[in-house]
């Protein structure tokens, strides 16, 4: 880094200046910062995870862990992880197309401002409203749902589906295209102008461009993406908690069941069980994603 | 110049897509918005007119509460980012280089960590906080400096890495200031632009968390809408249109006032 390192004659006398000063002096100012940091992040994380092992009294125990075996336990991170699937899958297909469709405009353009600008609220701020929009939009009173039904097609015709997994798959949707369209536009950008100019050089049309240069060097950013996706939705509560205002269908739904009352399934401290399966889900995603991000900066210089 | 961007889209193409996702995302604004003008029969604006209504205010008061949490949640949110996390960052960069790495692992870490795993530890931490700090609403402030930290963290980063911090330092000591001094007088102000987007950013976020609230039984803007929403949908949802429209505003701050920035640096080079 330029910063660091000045010229050594500079350099000396300033670190003249700070061998006056011991280091652990500046080291205490890292202090307020360590402590937030242990207590409300570190702290917190610990013990999420490690409470599963432990009983109401404190006794270690592994009957709550056990719990991540039972039927209806796995059949709800199923749900979660096919719900996060689908939705990153569709979010990442229709986001690709909409970061092609943006291409060569530039980034400082209005148009850019006010996509950028709404592709953030909806991707990381909507949670809750989210759920009142498509609530309005599409429930029973809404204008669209009664035109539909006095056009004779009902579409709550096999159920009320909006307020259980397809409605929750739903409104995911709405939230993983703008993520999306945030994290993998950066690398569609950085397909270079001369790549394509050497495919047409050598002979290639706009169909090898896509196949011999554009998809190899952007799958790595898409698979990376869409890890991200993934991960989004695993992780989401607000927007299914709203919509969802009884059932578990989902694993954070059922860590709010676990938390707002005593016992599920008859285990004490299945939430700490719970948001332990989590984490592990959690920490391969993203594992996953970093090692695939690496791959994909190769082509960011 | 023509045929070197042959990989851009065409303009028809341009248009295809732009419609039909422009549909998708804007039916649920239209919709809602129609919604919120809904009358028993017909439109008008006595959804609207009600949020102001003195009458029905004992009915909203959660809603205000709420906002008012929110607002105190934000003040103290960003005052954690301003004065615990961007001091250190300035500290990291200019005497412990070689913690760079591990420091932004830490910072970008809870984008990783679910919210809703971290809430499950830190209910116990709460408990503690509660006995010893009381129960004030503000108090939530401490886990939601945690949650901004990621969106935060990279707009510091990149004023801070925008300038020479350690010469600007050396001048300003070798002038004679003191460190507070050199902070607030010197580095703060060459980096105002980037403490400028991560308050807003963080702003944002607060404006729109539930998870934390609402699992640890504590009231902010969010939790409130929902509970409204079981007697008076319209107004949730109104106060849901503000508060997205809100959060739309403040992102278009940033962006404008990134592209002027970027213009700045062009023209440097």
């Amino acid at each position: 880094m330029s910063t660091t390192s000045a010229p050594p004659a500079a350099e000396g006398s300033a670190r003249a200046v700070r061998r006056l000063r011991p280091k652990n002096l500046s080291g205490l100012g890292l202090a307020p910062f360590g402590i937030y940091v242990f207590l409300f992040l570190a702290l917190p994380t610990i013990l999420a995870v490690t409470t599963g092992f432990f009983d109401k009294s404190g006794n270690f125990t592994l009957s709550n862990v056990s719990a991540l075996a039972d039927p209806v336990v796995l059949h709800t991170f199923w749900n979660s992880i096919w719900l996060s699937a689908l939705t990153a899958a569709v979010g990442s297909l229709v986001g690709v197309a909409i970061c092609y469709a943006l291409l060569g405009i530039p980034a400082n353009s209005p148009v850019r401002t006010f996509i950028d600008a709404v592709a953030g609220v909806l991707a990381q701020f909507g949670g809750v409203m989210l759920a009142f929009l498509f609530i309005a939009t599409i429930g029973r009173s809404s204008f669209i749902v009664t035109a539909l039904r006095d056009a004779g097609i009902d579409i709550y015709a096999s159920g009320m589906w909006l307020y259980d997994m397809p409605g929750i798959a739903l409104v995911y949707i709405f939230f993983q295209i703008p993520l999306m369209v945030i994290t993998f536009s950066p690398a569609l950008q950085g397909l270079k102008p001369q790549w394509a100019e050497a495919n047409l050089t050598l002979g290639g049309t706009r169909r090898t461009f896509w196949t011999k240069i554009g998809i190899p060097v952007l799958a790595p950013s898409f698979a990376a993406s869409y890890l991200l996706l993934f991960a989004n939705s695993f992780s989401a509560y607000a927007t299914a908690a709203a919509l969802a205002s009884q059932g578990s269908q989902i694993i954070p739904l059922q860590i709010r069941a676990a938390l707002t009352s005593e016992t599920v399934l008859g285990r004490e401290n299945l939430a700490g069980a719970l948001a332990m399966g989590m984490i592990v889900v959690m920490a391969l995603v993203m594992s996953g994603y970093s090692a695939i991000q690496r791959r994909a900066d190769r082509w960011h210089l | 110049m023509r045929h070197s961007a042959s990989f851009l889209p065409s303009r028809k193409t341009r248009i295809i897509i732009g419609t039909l996702v422009g549909l998708f995302f804007a039916i649920p604004f239209v919709a809602t918005t129609e919604y919120t003008f809904r009358d028993v029969d017909g439109h008008s604006t006595i959804h609207w007119a009600n949020v102001f209504d003195p009458a029905k205010q004992a009915a909203y008061r959660p809603i205000w509460t709420g906002l008012g949490n929110s607002l105190l949640l934000m003040v103290v949110t960003v005052a954690i980012v301003l004065f615990v996390l961007a001091p250190t960052m300035i500290l990291v960069n200019l005497r412990f280089s070689k913690l760079r790495r591990i420091f932004e692992f830490f910072a970008l870490l809870p984008i990783s960590i679910p919210a809703v795993v971290l809430v499950v530890g830190l209910a116990p931490i709460y408990l503690v906080v509660g006995r010893s700090m009381g129960t004030g609403a503000w108090t939530l402030a401490f886990a939601y400096g945690i949650l901004v930290m990621p969106y935060a963290f990279r707009p510091i980063q990149a004023a801070i890495d925008s300038i020479n911090m350690s010469t600007l330092s050396e001048a300003a000591r070798s002038l004679g200031a003191s460190w507070p001094k050199t902070v607030l007088r010197v580095l703060a102000p060459n980096l105002r632009q980037g403490l400028l987007y991560a308050s807003l950013i963080s702003v944002a976020v607060v404006l729109g968390e539930f998870t934390i609230a609402s699992l640890l039984n504590r009231q902010n803007l969010q939790t409130a809408l929902l509970v409204v929403s079981r007697q008076d949908p319209y107004v949730s949802v109104i106060f849901s249109l503000l508060a997205l429209l809100l959060c739309f505003l403040l992102l278009v701050v940033i962006g404008r006032a990134g592209n002027v920035g970027s213009h700045k640096k062009g023209r440097r080079k």
